[in-house]
């Protein structure tokens, strides 16, 4: 289905043209993002026999196995008097979330190939439409982190009225990447295979299972350069509060890092969605 | 404001293609071959180009110079055999692909059905899929919303729109499917093929929606194989051969020149000689005696082939199917079954063969052609002379499609009575002593 014409201008189809309505097109197919979305989820825990229970299951494993190896085996420190429990699933909430979009995001265009070379539609909808189902898996998550809460009877402070903002940046975060390597898989497969060792490395790149304090001072601002760094400290700052502050300078190199990519990333996607249904 | 809906101005689609040289199993040339081709993908990718398998890639042009305009309110068809462009040709007009050159402009929405059932979840239950589907297509769900009871009774499948569409047979898929799309609002309607769901009701009911959708004064373009549906519904035809437009007007002569395209494609006017006959062309007719390149398996085989002979005596025409493996199945010689020789008096030939209904399982086919005399000498011998594909093989109406595919051979087998089953005594066991 094609663009509708509210002026009656013809559409002009033509070698490279640059289609200034891209993004109002995008705003037009919001159903199709919505309704794909809502597919994925539908069918997510569909034939599984404990379903949804699974959304709880990773996350939690993840963190009991991160608390016991880096805060009872290897004894690192945890931030302020928070317990190590608490500062992990800190971390892992945002590290999961990204991770989730950039693996489904990137293979997700290629997923969806049969879409792709029978119908047109902004094809940035696909790997968008991903981040409802990583979105709704992290929500999840976040209720077990106030169960955890809870349990270790921690009171969040202000702080945590912008944890909004953080989870955007890490979705943001994501998406930069996601949609890069999701336009380099159609064309290269090899992109496949270097996504799930990205997330695997990242993993512990990131401090996820250890506090960023961990990191010396003066290599702070360079540990920096990876994203997912002042975002997992946005989220400890605003969760634990005064006991985790944030590196600002530091903060900033991530944020900028963030923008470059999500920008590079969408320029990458537009200039190569073109030639998707033939090279798919 | 002129009324032209959709005008191509020297429209092309260019295609790069590669090839696999032959190469012996020399392990040296092997690995030499996989260094090279891994250099040469490298290349590729470090330029941003996609890159292509094979040994030697070469340009491909599936649409060139393509030039025509279509008025608002035209019902329009495209026909042309396998491979002339049709289909790319369409994928620009939906926007799926961008031509290499030329320009293509276009008035007004688009739907256009390349394929019934796009992105269907088999999971999801027939209502969930209409509303996805109607999503992919463009539709809005106040859309879908309001005509969702039309859509569930032009399918004829409401007692089980709540079960997951894994469970529904093909043929009800495919009306779900059908009924969704014939359900699009949009200016512009571009069909490719969708009529070959369904069983002949099904059809009927979908060839008068299409009528329907042409009265209502927009335009449509429908792209088939099916000679008699396009007569039914379309007055203008574009041919195209080769990625270009061969011919556009009347319907009628339309046709005429598929025909010709056809026999111009399948012998490539060049099939050699005999030393006393020789073969020139030859193709498959529908019922109507039209050229086709698609068999409906229950119908007689109409083949016509034309010849030219010198008067020898006692030559023979043979025929020999293959199936898509290039495995004989099926023979026939004029001489040796029917004791029918090619005439005595030299000149040319069209000779009719209609060969009795076989119920070929889907897929593709083709004939190797002959003459001679049968199991002495052959004189004039054309391999692969007719190909021919069988979409769908159901004989006795089953709910599936057979196919060469499954493994199980070319031919579904029909029975001349009933099954029957006798009960045996178990084994092991005494046969029972008779009475007295």
């Amino acid at each position: 289905m094609s663009t509708f014409d509210p002026d009656n201008r013809p559409l002009i189809l033509e070698a490279g043209r640059a289609d200034h309505q891209y993004w109002i097109d995008l705003w037009r197919y919001r159903e199709l993002f919505f309704i794909l979305a809502w597919r994925d989820v539908a069918v997510r825990y569909k034939q599984t026999v404990i379903g949804v229970v699974w959304a709880f299951v990773r996350p939690f494993m993840t963190m009991v196995v991160f608390t016991v190896v880096f805060g009872s085996l290897a004894k690192l420190p945890s931030e302020g008097s928070a317990p190590y429990a608490v500062m992990v699933f800190a971390g892992l909430l945002p590290w999961t979330l990204f991770g989730s979009v950039l693996s489904e995001a990137s293979i997700s265009v290629i997923g969806s190939a049969n879409l792709i070379t029978k119908v047109y539609f902004p094809r940035l909808v696909v790997p968008l439409s991903t981040v409802v189902v990583a979105l709704i898996d992290f929500l999840v998550s976040l209720a077990i982190l106030a169960g955890l809460m809870l349990w270790y009877g921690l009171v969040p402070g202000w702080q945590i009225l912008l944890l909004p903002v953080f989870v955007l940046l890490a979705l943001m975060a994501a998406i930069g990447p996601a949609i890069w390597a999701a336009s380099l898989i159609v064309k290269y497969r090899d992109f496949r295979f270097i996504i799930p060792f990205v997330t695997q490395i990242g993993l512990y790149v990131s401090p996820v299972g250890f506090s960023s304090k961990v990191v010396p001072e003066h290599w702070q601002m360079l540990y920096s350069i990876n994203p997912m760094v002042g975002v997992i400290d946005g989220f400890r700052w605003c969760i634990l509060g005064g006991d985790s502050p944030i590196y600002w300078p530091g903060f900033l190199v991530s944020l900028v890092v963030i923008a470059v990519m999500l920008v590079w990333g969408a320029h990458a996607f537009r200039r190569s969605e073109r030639a998707f249904a033939d090279i798919i | 404001m002129s009324d032209v809906a959709i005008r191509a101005e020297k429209l092309g689609k260019k295609f790069i293609i590669g090839h696999r040289a032959e190469v012996g199993s020399v392990f040296v040339d092997v690995v030499a071959r996989g260094f090279r081709n891994a250099l040469r993908k490298g290349t590729d990718m470090l330029r941003g180009r996609a890159m292509v398998e094979g040994d030697t890639v070469e340009e491909f042009w599936a649409l060139r110079d393509v030039d025509f305009e279509i008025k608002r309110g035209e019902v329009v068809s495209i026909i042309g055999h396998n491979g002339a462009g049709k289909t790319t040709l369409l994928k620009i007009l939906s926007r799926i692909t961008e031509p290499s050159e030329g320009r293509l402009s276009i008035k007004g929405r688009v739907a256009s059905l390349l394929e019934v059932g796009t992105g269907f979840h088999p999971e999801l239950t027939g209502r969930e899929n209409v509303f996805l589907n109607g999503a992919i297509l463009g539709m809005t769900r106040a859309e879908v919303r309001r005509r969702f009871d039309e859509i569930i009774d032009f399918s004829g499948v409401e007692k089980f729109i709540d079960t997951p569409v894994k469970r529904y047979s093909v043929g009800m898929y495919a009306r779900l499917a059908f009924a969704v799309a014939a359900h699009l609002e949009s200016e512009v309607l571009v069909i490719d093929e969708v009529l070959a769901v369904g069983d002949a009701e099904f059809q009927a009911r979908c060839l008068n929606r299409m009528s329907e959708v042409a009265d209502a004064g927009r335009t449509v373009l429908f792209v088939s194989h099916n000679l008699a549906a396009v007569t039914a519904l379309t007055k203008r035809a574009i041919v195209f051969q080769s990625g270009r437009v061969y011919f556009d007007g009347a319907i009628d002569e339309a046709v005429a020149h598929y025909a010709t395209s056809l026999r111009k494609v399948k012998n490539g006017g060049n099939w050699g000689k005999g030393n006393t006959t020789s073969l020139i062309s030859a193709m498959l007719v529908d019922a109507s005696g039209m050229p086709t390149d698609r068999y409906e398996p229950g119908t007689p085989l109409r083949l016509r082939v034309v010849l030219e002979t010198s008067g020898l005596r006692g030559m023979s025409l043979e025929l020999v199917l293959r199936d898509e493996h290039n495995l004989p199945i099926g023979f026939y010689s004029t001489n040796v079954f029917n004791q029918v020789s090619l005439p005595g008096k030299p000149g040319q030939y069209e000779c009719s063969l209609v060969l009795e209904p076989y119920w070929l399982a889907s897929g593709e086919y083709c004939f190797d052609l002959m003459t001679g005399l049968t199991y002495v000498d052959t004189d004039h011998r054309v391999d692969n002379a007719l190909r021919f594909l069988v979409e769908r093989c159901s004989p006795d109406a089953i709910p599936f499609n057979f196919s060469q595919a499954k493994g199980n051979g070319a031919l579904a087998m029909r029975l001349a009575s009933p099954v029957e089953f006798t009960e045996l005594p178990a084994a092991g066991q005494e046969p029972k002593p008779g009475p007295g």
